[in-house]
């Protein structure tokens, strides 16, 4: 399926369903993140049975501690 | 000297109103690394009244990619950042007042550091420290800009008490970062960039321009060309105990308090003793020395190395053991030389 991440297209497989899945895709399982679906935030304890489809905008912000 | 100003004056946001009250302002840093130094100077040239910096560590050769204030002289020298930083925002600007601070930075300390102070702008490198600020600029109802950068990425979100939500309503946990730390390197763009975002929003709340507030979580990556602002409002958690109802400031708790630390990236360890009793560095200098080991030593500091592993020894008794991650083999290293 086709989604737009951080502004970019990006062609993720089809077996990627739900919020969780898409971090776990990224890599970004064990970061702390937010996440924003089409300009709404999706709150963490949702990512598992929040589901993206095909066009979605989505936005992922991770902490970063460095300074 | 009337002149100084002129620019920022001309500035209508700001004015001569908004420059008055800069001048009536007190800011506390709190680190002294990258983002803490390019901070500091904005605010210092900017006029603001007073600026308190809190730093743990000394300069180094690798800093000097990306820590503004710090010069050649200061790494070969060893010199504690807070110090360093203090003395060349003293020459940028000699109207300002600079406190600096060499320590490590727990809830005794910033609770001391905090008194009449109007924004924290945090330059820390670590969750802990951060979260430390968090609870306690929430207790005394200070506004506090977090600012954090890796590689070419960075992020900044200003902390209001009582409008917006609170790191703890952001992230909900600990970062994994505590245990496994980024060692993805860092270039100054993406620090400068951060600061910007941390240094105009500062310049609003201490000018008192609400209006013009930001008010959403901005991150970057100036490498990939992303930018981008969310709104993060709908985070706020009545339930959140650090800024909830019944709030408990979980991370102002004795046990959330680490004697230790293994830093970031670097292959050292931090030991804090649990007195905080100054120690004399010239007694402990000779008494080192004649164990035939060669001391380094600044008013501040003292430094030596055994085997592989070098001690850094700061006059509040904390140790720096560079060469080591291994927290026990720290522990006996500082207990050897400093019982
Ligand atoms: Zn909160």
């Amino acid at each position: 399926m086709n989604l737009v991440v951080n502004g970019n297209d990006v062609n993720i497989p089809d077996s990627v369903q739900t919020v969780l899945a898409l971090l776990n895709h990224f890599q970004l399982e064990n970061k702390i993140v937010i996440v924003e679906i089409n300009h709404s935030i999706i709150n963490k304890s949702l990512y598992e049975e929040t589901n993206i489809s095909d066009g979605d905008h989505i936005e992922i912000v991770h902490f970063v501690g460095g300074g | 000297m009337s002149d100084r100003y002129s620019r920022q004056i001309l500035f209508s946001p700001i004015g001569k109103e908004g420059q008055a009250k800069l001048k009536n302002k007190h800011v506390l840093i709190v680190g002294a690394g990258a983002l803490g130094a390019a901070n500091a100077e904005v605010l210092a040239r900017a006029g603001v009244g007073r600026i308190t910096i809190a730093d743990r560590d000394y300069v180094e050769w690798s800093n000097l990619q990306r820590q503004q204030l710090y010069t050649e002289e200061d790494a070969k020298q060893r010199m504690p950042k807070a110090t360093a930083a203090a003395k060349r925002l003293r020459k940028i600007n000699s109207d300002v007042e600079i406190s600096p601070h060499i320590l490590d930075v727990g809830v005794q300390e910033l609770e001391a550091l905090i008194t009449h102070v109007d924004l924290i702008i945090d330059a820390a490198d670590n969750f802990d420290i951060r979260l430390m600020i968090n609870d306690l600029a929430q207790k005394r109802e200070i506004p506090w800009i977090y600012g954090g950068c890796v590689g070419s990425y960075g992020l900044s979100f200003s902390i209001l008490p009582g409008l917006s939500p609170c790191l703890m309503c952001l992230m909900e946990t600990i970062p994994i970062e505590r245990v496994t730390c980024d060692t993805a390197g860092v270039i100054q763009p993406a620090i400068q960039m951060v600061v910007s975002y941390q240094t105009s929003e500062a310049f609003k709340i201490l000018v008192e321009d609400d209006q013009s507030l930001r008010r959403t979580l901005v991150s970057f990556d100036l490498w990939k060309n992303h930018h981008r602002s969310i709104d993060v409002s709908s985070l706020k958690k009545q339930e959140c105990l650090s800024c909830g109802k019944n709030r408990s400031y979980p991370n102002l708790s004795y046990k959330n308090q680490l004697k230790t630390a293994v830093l970031c990236g670097r292959d050292t360890v931090q030991i804090r003793p649990s007195h905080s009793l100054p120690i004399n560095l010239n007694h402990l200098a000779d008494l080192i020395g004649d164990q035939g080991i060669k001391v380094e030593q600044n008013p501040f500091l003292l430094s030596f190395a055994v085997e592989d592993v070098r001690l850094v020894i700061f006059k509040d008794g904390r140790a720096l053991v560079h060469g080591v991650t291994d927290v026990v083999k720290a522990k006996s290293l500082y207990h050897r030389y400093l019982g």
